[in-house]
């Protein structure tokens, strides 16, 4: 191009970047704002006891194995209650709608929902793994080993 | 044999790129007409041979030719034909060797359209093309070789993954997302050459903004159809989950979106230059981080693949790629700097486009932040959360709507000027209509604010858009004495790339009214029947017939028969059933979904037991779901008709 670049003043040029500075910033502001109050915690059972109190309300991915002899289906009420457990600590879960097909005693599980002030977890979905045995997150594991304890067939 | 010959071929692809990555620069820099010839000829051998590695996998799976190691991994004896040609994009190595080969059409693509016109242009951005290209057929050739012999070979293999085998539209949204993905390149390479030869005159750009319509039109129709599948599909009755992976591929969207619209000011009043061309680099970087977060497995989804080596690699050549964006913009914009700003004002077209152009980067920027935060958080702090759906519905939702409203108030500005009252004036109607649907809706008991608001901003868009379509042919009817619908057909096609615009923009305003609708007024119900049994949820009943086992090759399927009533009219017996897969020990369902133009009827089924004779089925009922697809069928439409080539190219660019 031959023309010559002919620039904008630069008070004004500075007046812009400053503007899209303070927009880009007002943006980024409200975003991780935003972000805190709508996180999906990926815990196990120990995890969301220690979190004690920060469950409550909180979106949480609860992995564990169903507890035997824990679960109760009400066909009639729609309502499924079972215990979820890491071998040590178990916490109650309340469910609405039929068990997945797979569902049953000592399989793993995902639950999503939230813990009540009462210590019973409530689900909104139900998720059973892929494989038939659930582990719970050892120390020294690495995230991907984690992450692969969360894997659903049901997960987008 | 198989394996040697791809390997081979790929080699060659790899070789002819790599030279012709190194002849582009020198045919570019000294100017040289040989070495852009012999570029040329690089980038076909480049094309044609990953097109044909892929068409020898394609061979390869037909033939179950488990000696290849890709076709041992999805291949097997029992999968049906249509399962088999897909199963090239069902895995990993497979679909980057697809997109090898469309990166190959790409080149070849990019060579003959720029054959005989602008050299150096056209040299640079062969340079850069086939510089990708270099990495993609490394990938192939050595990372994720698909080609590599096994031994001893199987006598069978286990299948491409069940979720993928479960629905015919496999066959048709990986191609549209790979044709949007890879065809991203184009305008990355031709964006570079602008930038590296250190001009941008209107006819390439007028190339540019064509080669990326095309990649845009099909990763719109990607992105529909996944939202297709997924409904179709996965049982859980929505199409968009802000899923990592859907993010990934709508981020490119939303800026390629706001090119399209920033170009028009690009050709026009030659501004906005700089930042057009940094809208085409940032859309095919966050290509490239969308296979990155795609392929790499770093996301738990139904599209990541198994863990990989491949995903250091991608995010190398991620780092390389923005490095060269950033230091390219920074080093040579200046060369393209604008004359001077006429001084159109905020309310001239040129301000509602660049308006559109923040809106669309504020999206991204929002979609980015929520996609990419778990990652870092996992990355320093070890600790697994993701973003929540909330999220970016609250902060998406206000941007979304203003993004509407400027599409009902842009059009009815004036190039170049601003007139504020005389742009009211043009705008009372469609305001007026906007309102009067809003007050339509409070009269016929909608309360919720969203929808409302929705259904009166598209109402006003809508009223501007049909003018905008029907006003011009009314006029030349009223000139020329011609019959409206002879007049609309010849204006049309003389401004054919505004007709296609707003036919586009008119599926934009369909999927936001049929996808506020629908997720607004969604029923959901859990019930369970035993056999005999009937339910009525939402005005339908239910009667459970039975179910049976049925066997197929690859699959076995617990299929539960409902016969469906509605208003006591008789509506046919409806299927949903649970899949077993040998490879996967949980059933997949297949969800039955009766589609109307008002509503939809969804059955999922949850469980079936044989013995006690129960059955449960979640049921969704919601309205307008097919309007969705309809949608995007008036978007890709659209697109089309932008695109399409015109025989007489015109001499300067007038309609915009």
């Amino acid at each position: 191009m031959s023309a010559v670049p002919a620039a904008a003043p630069v008070g004004r040029r500075l007046f812009l970047v400053g503007a899209l500075a303070v927009a880009a910033a007002a943006l980024a502001f409200v975003a991780f704002g935003n972000i805190g109050d709508n996180l999906v915690y990926y815990w196990d059972v120990g995890q969301l006891k220690a979190a004690g109190d920060r469950a409550v309300g909180a979106t949480v991915r609860l992995g564990g194995v169903v507890k035997p002899g824990s679960v109760q289906w009400q066909p009639d009420l729609n309502a499924l209650a079972f215990e979820v457990t890491d071998g040590a600590i178990t916490v109650p879960v309340q469910a609405t709608g039929a068990p997945p097909q797979m569902f049953r005693e000592g399989i793993g599980v995902v639950v999503e929902g939230t813990m009540t002030p009462g210590g019973t977890f409530t689900s909104s979905r139900l998720m059973v793994k892929h494989s038939n045995e659930y582990k719970a997150p050892e120390e020294g594991m690495s995230a991907e080993e984690r992450t692969a304890l969360y894997e659903t067939v049901e997960g987008l | 044999m198989i394996s040697l010959l791809g390997r081979a071929v790929v080699l060659v692809a790899l070789a002819a790129c790599g030279v012709g990555t190194v002849t582009g620069v020198v045919a570019a820099v000294r100017r040289s007409d040989e070495a852009l010839v012999f570029t040329q000829r690089m980038a076909y051998v480049f094309g044609l041979g990953m097109i044909l590695a892929a068409l020898l996998m394609e061979y390869a799976l037909f033939a179950r030719d488990f000696s290849v190691s890709y076709v041992a991994e999805v291949g097997s004896r029992s999968t049906p034909a249509w399962v088999t040609a897909v199963s090239l994009w069902s895995s990993l190595d497979g679909s980057i060797l697809l997109w090898g080969a469309v990166l190959g059409a790409c080149a070849i693509g990019l060579v003959e359209t720029t054959r005989g016109r602008y050299p150096r242009h056209t040299a640079w951005s062969l340079a850069v093309l086939l510089g990708v290209g270099v990495f993609f057929s490394f990938l192939v050739a050595g990372v994720a070789n698909p080609f590599s012999p096994v031994s001893p070979v199987p006598d069978d293999g286990p299948g491409p993954n069940p979720l993928l085998q479960n629905h015919i539209l496999m066959v048709i949204h990986p191609p549209m997302l790979y044709l949007g993905y890879v065809g991203m390149t184009v305008p990355f390479a031709m964006g570079s050459a602008a930038l590296l030869a250190g001009s941008l005159d209107a006819a390439w750009v007028r190339l540019l903004r064509r080669w990326m319509l095309l990649p845009w039109g099909f990763l719109t129709a990607g992105i529909v159809l996944g939202g297709w599948w997924s409904y179709e599909v996965l049982g859980w009755g929505g199409w968009w989950a802000w899923d990592p992976v859907e993010n990934a591929s709508f981020m490119p969207w939303l800026t390629a979106t706001a090119f399209v619209h920033s170009a028009i000011v690009m050709e026009r009043k030659e501004q906005l230059k700089g930042w057009t061309l940094s809208l085409v680099l940032a859309s095919f970087l966050l290509t490239l981080l969308g296979t990155f977060m795609t392929r790499s497995g770093v996301f738990n989804s139904v599209h990541s693949f198994t863990q990989s080596p491949i995903g250091p690699v991608f995010l190398g050549f991620l780092a390389f790629a923005t490095l060269f964006s950033v230091v390219l913009m920074a080093a040579r914009v200046d060369a393209l700097l604008p004359a001077a700003d006429d001084g159109a004002g905020p309310s001239s077209r040129e301000g509602a486009f660049v308006l559109n152009n923040a809106l669309f980067t504020a999206f991204t920027f929002t979609v980015l932040v929520g996609t990419v935060y778990p990652l870092l958080n996992e990355a320093l702090t070890d600790t697994q959360i993701s973003v929540g759906a909330p999220y970016f519905d609250k902060l998406t939702a206000p941007i979304g709507a203003a993004i509407v409203f400027l599409m009902g108030v842009g059009p009815a500005l004036p190039w170049g000027r601003s007139a504020p009252a005389e742009s009211l004036r043009r705008l009372a109607l469609p305001a007026g209509l906007g309102v009067a649907t809003v007050a339509a809706g409070l009269a016929f008991g909608l309360r919720d604010p969203w929808p409302l608001a929705t259904y009166g901003l598209c109402a006003f868009a809508f009223v501007v858009t049909v003018q905008q379509l029907v006003d011009p042919a009314r006029a030349r009817a009223a000139a020329r004495g011609e019959p409206l619908g002879q007049a609309l057909w010849r204006v049309a096609v003389q401004a054919r790339r505004r007709y296609g615009g707003y036919v586009v923009h008119i599926g934009v305003l369909v999927i936001a009214v049929a996808h506020v609708t629908a997720t607004a007024y969604q029923q959901k119900h859990a019930v369970t029947f035993t056999q005999g049994q009937a339910a009525t949820v939402d005005g339908y009943t239910l009667t459970y017939l039975g179910s049976e086992w049925q066997e197929q090759p690859h699959r076995r399927s617990m299929v539960a028969r409902f016969q469906v009533q509605s208003d006591g009219e008789e509506l046919g017996v409806v299927e949903p059933r649970l899949n077993h897969y040998k490879s996967m020990g949980t059933p997949i369902g297949t969800p039955e979904v009766r589609t109307g133009l008002d509503e939809d009827l969804y059955l999922s089924l949850v469980n079936v037991d044989p013995v006690a004779g129960t059955a449960s089925l979640e049921v969704l009922v919601q309205p307008l779901v097919w309007w969705l697809w309809f949608g995007g069928a008036l978007m890709a439409l659209g697109t089309v008709v932008a695109g399409w080539p015109s025989r007489a190219r015109p001499a300067a660019p007038k309609g915009a």
